[in-house]
């Protein structure tokens, strides 16, 4: 039960929640009140005194962002003394600001250009000089222009509060007050980018998006992406055939309003080293290629090879009906050796609750202590690491990790570097043994780290003992969690793009390709694996850049990135979500479904579909709960992973290097940028050191 | 020292590293322990000015050692640093000359004894003499209004000023001397000149 | 006027040592312990009774803001008095003497004031700038702990209680007291909006009451001689003794304790040996520190010096501070200076303070010659109506109220300056 007050807001009586700040109140009761600092995400600064609101006999006028309600509260929005109040702030903002609308990458998509109009005055009585300030440095993704900050200090509170990482303050005072890092260092964190949408002015905007276009000449796309497994939804805005920037779009049990920066600024990515036409390997050199072409090569290796010696690997970002349609097509070259991961983690395909985030993301906020097993959630799947972080801001949370010791933003005990503390705390042992076994809710989270190595399946046994024995599968509470760091992954293990029967995985394909077992490989945007392996075997590269993959195949076919094709993807939770195509992929390439389709149809064996909502179709029937579009299908708890001895080598993150972990962001002179500025120096470090 | 103060001035100043004498990471520690635990962030502006005493001024490797020993954000201390008035952000004279222009001090004529300053030092606000001894700079109310006009030289007030014991004062102090600090003319301190109206039976 | 025997700094000009013995000779620390032993509900009571109010200038019933730090804690949450030494009003200039030549009253005030409101310990927050009277109130703290006075089971009462000094490094600001609880907790002096009020959630959250030096430091004897003496002193709601400073154009510049209530007039000219050139000579006086509006002569002529008699004139008591001004004075010019002191000393947070201050300096600046419209008189004082009332705390308030002030009343003189500004310049273009 509730308890609610009764306020009376511009003459409309209303029954809230008394919880509510007074600005909230207002907004149910239908009252616009400007702000500019205010953020419902962030704590409450109060500061641009934009909000104030009348209270009858209060006597002055409050700032309802920061004001508790109370019964029988008479609050006026409108009337001469709010409005003499907003229209004053308003005022104050702009004698400062430069107006400089016309060159402002902000103009469009400006909180004080828009409340400008409503609050403004039309002219200014401004007649003194106006400050300027000195440009800051923010690294490679966020420009500056600091003239035109009204120190609402959104950023430094998100900054501080939602990414962890406390390296904005305001220096100075007065009108000579500065939103800076002060030494001029660059803002090491994952989730810069989310104050370029935080700032309600020009004066944080997107460094590679600088003065590229106006946001009334993109066309804004509702989709996915897929740099992680998480499934951030995003809205990318394309001009043309060229994806110009990536923002967050709400989805408060996937991402909230946040995105990472990989998300947001590797999309450069997509317009370099693409794969846009088909290519041909002749007399050792591969040679661009008619489509008719590059189907026949292909073909003409396929035709009548025994399907044991054939193999197909998926990458770490190919939709679902790609997958699907692959599948069905090694079944018709009667190959059981397929697999979707292409690092070797030793998930049960057959136990769904083996290879989710049975928690959810934000389940985690259920959460009452946490178990790291191998993982890097900051770096692999940011935006869990930033949920994380959420609940343990709210306190009662404790944390501890068995692999590298690792900075999360939040204290992490580490418990040790491998198996041995695994088995300590499987044992028992340990003072987060005791947390684990009070806690009402524990939660586990194991990382490709811990099970994307030979002794994987052990691993995995032991971290579902030690869920077990702590109490995280409950009835109803499901603590344990695999934080997937591909995009494809949980789709191609629902949709079972695994060994078939005797059929080979991922590592066997390899060691077949290398002693000429399987002479034939079928890459789906694959590159994360040592690509020499395959020296000796045939490859076709189905993908859409010119990365490891590619270097090594007899045949390119071009295919379409994640902003190039209407897809499913499956997010680490298992929440089914749509890709919408925001442009079309380049030059020759095509949709990957379309070229296997194609292909079937050369190889003499279509495949069952003419469309892609025929191909959907299907998939959805061999597989019901892909058709759920945003939901989540629990899965059921049984056994899984192996007990047997594990090594004694230590767990170790997939993820080196934060902003090159795909052919895409390795692609992107952003992420590049990124890297040297972020990563590179850290690395230098911790080898001199 | 000028207050737009949005990144390290003099960057060829900065040092590379700063280290607490014995002594005073001796004084840091015992007023950290002056605040209760886990509120050690209390202690940042005490440090400061320890950081201050030792160096004449506060580098931002200071701020970086002061922050790490308080286990809070550097942009915590740099916020603090260049926030209030009394952190000099980079080096300063041997004297400090604070010369207070408020109200209280303008009607007092400290317009004569910030000239006296200018003209007999040769240098402007924020500026120091060559050889390194004399910084002026103009402040705000030093809070003693009944002894203006005033300034503050380092730790010391002289008060009761006029261009005159002014000079006198800047002479005094570059010939090494040391200074009577207080009331510059023969008034023991805020009574009225002359002698008191008030408790002259003594208590 | 007020006689020596009701005066309770009888060290104020520090003729006499400010250590203990001496202290102990002017009757500090007298039967410390026999007030506590009354009780927490005795001493406010007895603060009510005395009708003192603030004396950091916003004047509110002390024993009333004591009252309000709650009477139960959770276990082991401390609870704090803060003390304001913070003292940078310009003009104001009292609480210097109290630290430097009496300070343990002070140093037993923040016993039994912090005894009364359930305090675990003091904080006193002094200006960085005062140096000497850290030195000097350290000295009186540790003197205190080496007798007894305060810590453990203070002055034998049975009560432990603490007093830290906290200095300060150059900030107006932190004389607001949730900007002093913030620099207190090591970080810049921004106010804090309120709610929460420091009586719930203070230093460190817990519990705090801000009281200006003078407030603390009168306490003892008030609880010595009664509240009924106290409130014997001045007139109804505006009761007991007041230290004054007086600066500016005088012939005797000076602090000195009086009465509160005494004709303003009253109190120039017997104690600073009257407005230079005379009575007949003054222009006008700032009565209360800087952030209230300066009154004219003929205001001054008959005006009291009380909290309500200065707020029916539109002014106010403030820190007691005056600032006396003759005819020779500038008045644009010192009223701008201080326009200058407030945007230099605007922390920066919220908008209408942060732009406010700058905006309304720089039209001061030029009202100094005239360089303005008449219109843009209208327009300062709209500004000043923009920004009062609208910011986090009072620094905007006390921004505008000077510059209202001169409007008020010298528009006249405002007026003339442009006119001979555009005068000449309308002869130079000839």
């Amino acid at each position: 039960m509730v308890d609610t007050v009764k306020l009376t807001i511009d003459g409309k009586e209303i029954e809230v929640d008394k919880r509510l700040t007074l600005l909230q109140a207002c907004e149910l009761a239908g009252a616009e009140v400007p702000r500019f600092c205010f953020h419902d995400r962030l704590s409450i600064a109060g500061n641009c005194r934009m909000c104030l609101v009348e209270v009858e006999k209060a006597p002055k006028p409050v700032a309802s962002c920061a004001q508790p309600i109370a019964d029988g509260m008479v609050v006026r929005t409108r009337g001469p003394v709010a409005a003499k109040a907003q229209k004053g702030a308003m005022e104050f903002l702009l004698i400062n600001h430069p107006l400089d609308c016309p060159i402002c990458d902000q103009g469009g998509e400006c909180d004080l250009q828009d409340q400008a109009m409503g609050y403004g005055k039309g002219i200014s009585r401004y007649d003194e000089m106006k400050r300027s300030v000195q440009e800051k440095d923010f690294g490679p993704l966020v420009k500056t222009f600091m003239t035109r900050c009204i120190h609402c200090t959104r950023c430094i509170r998100f900054m501080e509060e939602i990414a962890g990482v406390p390296e904005l303050g305001m220096t100075g005072r007065g009108e000579d007050s500065e939103v800076t890092t002060y030494i001029e260092n660059g803002l090491d964190s994952e989730m810069s980018g989310n104050i370029i949408d935080l700032c309600p002015v020009g004066a944080l905007t997107s460094k590679p998006y600088a003065f590229i276009a106006r946001p009334w000449e993109l066309k804004k796309t509702e989709t996915i992406d897929v740099m992680d497994a998480v499934g951030s939804n995003i809205r990318v805005d394309a001009r043309g055939r060229e994806v110009l920037r990536v923002l967050p779009r709400l989805h408060e049990d996937i991402n909230e309003e946040w995105i990472s920066d990989k998300t947001r600024f590797a999309v450069d990515g997509l317009t370099r080293r693409r794969l846009d036409a088909p290519w041909v390997k002749r007399d050792g050199m591969l040679a661009k290629a008619s489509w008719q072409e590059a189907m026949e090569a292909v073909a003409a290796r396929l035709k009548g090879r025994d399907g044991a010696r054939i193999a197909a690997i998926a990458g770490d970002q190919v939709d679902c009906e790609t997958l699907y349609a692959a599948k069905l097509l090694m079944a018709d070259l009667g190959s059981p050796n397929l697999d979707c991961r292409q690092d070797g983690m030793a998930v049960d395909p057959s136990v769904r609750a083996s290879y989710l985030f049975n928690t959810t993301v934000a389940g985690i906020e259920e959460a009452d202590a946490c178990l790291l097993i191998g993982c890097d959630p900051r770096h692999e799947a940011a935006l869990v690491n930033a949920r994380l972080r959420k609940r343990w801001r709210r306190g009662g949370f404790k944390v501890a990790s068995v692999g590298p010791a690792l900075d999360l933003t939040f204290p992490v005990t580490n418990l040790g570097a491998g198996p041995d503390s695994l088995s300590r705390l499987a044992d028992g042992q340990g003072g987060f043994a005791e947390i684990l076994s009070t806690a009402e809710r524990p939660m586990i989270i194991v990382g490709a780290g811990a099970l994307a190595r030979s002794d994987g399946a052990a691993v995995l046994g032991a971290a579902r003992t030690i869920a077990e024995r702590f109490g995280a599968v409950t009835g109803d509470w499901n603590g344990f969690n695999v934080l997937q760091t591909a995009a494809s992954r949980v789709g191609g293990l629902d949709l079972g793009f695994v060994p078939g029967p005797g059929g080979k995985n991922t590592a066997a394909i390899l060691d077949g390709a290398r002693s000429g077992e399987i002479d034939t490989v079928i890459l789906l945007g694959a590159d994360g694996f040592d690509t020499a392996a395959l020296a000796n075997a045939f490859v076709i590269y189905m993908g859409h850049h010119g990365d490891a993959g590619a270097a090594v195949a007899d045949v390119i076919l071009p295919g379409a990135a994640y902003t190039e094709k209407n897809a499913t993807y499956v997010n680490l939770e298992g929440r089914p979500q749509h890709a919408t195509r925001a442009v079309f992929p380049p030059g020759e390439a095509r949709e990957d479904w379309a070229i296997l389709r194609a292909l079937s149809g050369v190889l003499g064996q279509p495949l069952p579909f003419d469309s892609h909502a025929e191909l959907r179709g299907a998939m959805q029937k061999a597989v019901p709960h892909l058709a759920a579009t945003d939901e989540i299908m629990a899965a059921e708890w049984e056994a899984f992973g192996v007990s047997g001895a594990m090594a004694d080598t230590a767990f170790a993150s997939p993820v080196g290097d934060f902003y090159r972990t795909c052919a895409i962001s390795r692609a992107s002179v952003t992420m590049a940028k990124c890297s040297e500025a972020f990563v590179a120096p850290a690395a230098a470090t911790g080898t001199e050191g | 020292m000028s207050l737009a103060r949005g990144r390290p001035s003099a960057p060829e100043h900065q040092p590379a590293s700063f280290a607490f004498t014995e002594e005073n990471l001796a004084e840091a520690k015992a007023t950290i322990a002056k605040y209760p635990a886990g509120r050690q962030q209390s202690a940042v502006m005490p440090l400061l000015y320890i950081v201050q005493r030792q160096m004449g001024w506060v580098p931002v490797a200071a701020m970086d050692v002061v922050a790490d020993m308080l286990e809070m954000p550097r942009v915590g201390v740099y916020e603090v640093a260049t926030f209030y008035t009394m952190y000099n952000l980079e080096p300063v004279g041997e004297y400090l000359i604070q010369v207070c222009t408020t109200t209280p001090c303008m009607l007092r004529d400290s317009d004569g004894i910030a000239d006296a300053c200018i003209n007999h030092l040769g240098i402007g606000w924020e500026e120091t003499t060559p050889d390194g001894k004399f910084t002026l700079k103009e402040v705000e109310c030093l809070g003693a209004c009944a002894n203006a006009p005033m300034v503050q030289i380092n730790d010391d007030f002289y008060e009761d000023l006029t261009p005159q014991t002014m000079v006198g004062l800047l002479e005094a102090l570059a010939r090494g001397e040391t200074v009577k600090p207080g009331p510059q003319n023969g008034r023991h301190s805020s009574e009225p000149e002359g002698g008191p109206t008030t408790l002259k039976g003594g208590a | 006027m007020l006689q020596d025997k009701d005066r309770i700094f009888t060290n104020l000009y520090g003729f006499e040592s400010p250590g203990l013995d001496a202290a102990k000779k002017r009757g500090d620390w007298d039967g410390t312990k026999d007030i506590i032993a009354k009780g927490q509900d005795w001493i406010i009571d007895e603060a009510k009774k005395s009708e003192l109010r603030g004396r950091g200038g916003a004047g509110f019933p002390s024993g009333l803001k004591w009252s309000f730090m709650p009477k139960q804690r959770p276990e082991g949450q401390p609870a704090f008095l803060v003390v304001n030494a913070d003292e940078s009003e310009p003009g104001t200039c009292k609480d210097r003497e109290i630290m430097r030549h009496d300070p343990h009253k002070l140093v037993e005030g923040c016993l039994i004031v912090g005894f009364a409101m359930r305090a675990t310990a003091a904080y006193i927050y002094i200006r960085g700038e005062f140096y000497a009277e850290a030195v000097a109130l350290q000295k009186a703290i540790d003197e205190a702990y080496d007798a007894g006075l305060v810590g453990k089971n203070a002055s034998g009462s049975g009560y432990d209680f603490d007093v830290y000094l906290h200095r300060g490094a150059g900030a107006y600001i932190c004389g607001e007291e949730t900007a002093l609880l913030e620099s207190l907790e090591g970080k810049k002096g921004q106010p804090r909006l309120k709610p929460p009020f420091p009586a719930m959630a203070g230093l460190y959250g817990c519990p705090t009451t801000v009281t200006n030096v003078e407030t603390v430091a009168v306490a003892p004897t008030i609880m010595r001689r009664g509240g009924e003496w106290f409130a014997s002193l001045g007139r109804p709601k505006n009761t007991g003794t007041k230290i004054f400073c007086i600066s500016g154009h005088v012939n005797k510049p000076c602090n000195v304790e009086e009465e509160m209530g005494i004709p303003l007039k009253e109190l120039i000219e017997r104690h600073a040996g009257g407005v230079r050139g005379g009575w007949d000579n003054l222009l006008a006086v700032i009565p209360g520190g800087s952030s209230v509006p300066c009154i004219p002569k003929e205001i001054c002529d008959d005006v009291l010096m009380d909290f309500d008699s200065l707020r029916e004139v539109r002014s106010g008591l403030g820190t007691a501070a005056v600032i006396v001004m003759d005819k020779s004075t500038d008045i644009v010019r010192a009223i701008w200076r201080l326009s200058k002191f407030y945007k230099h000393e605007s922390c920066g947070q919220c908008t209408p303070c942060r732009e406010g201050t700058g905006w309304m300096m720089r039209m001061m600046g030029r009202m100094i010659e005239g360089n303005a419209t008449i219109q843009e008189i209208d327009m300062l004082l709209e500004v000043t109506t923009q920004v009062e009332g609208h910011t986090i705390c009072a620094l905007g308030d006390a921004a505008a109220w000077p510059i209202q002030g001169l409007i008020r009343h010298f528009r006249p003189e405002m007026e003339r300056r442009i006119h001979a500004y555009r005068g000449s310049a309308a002869v130079a273009a000839e």
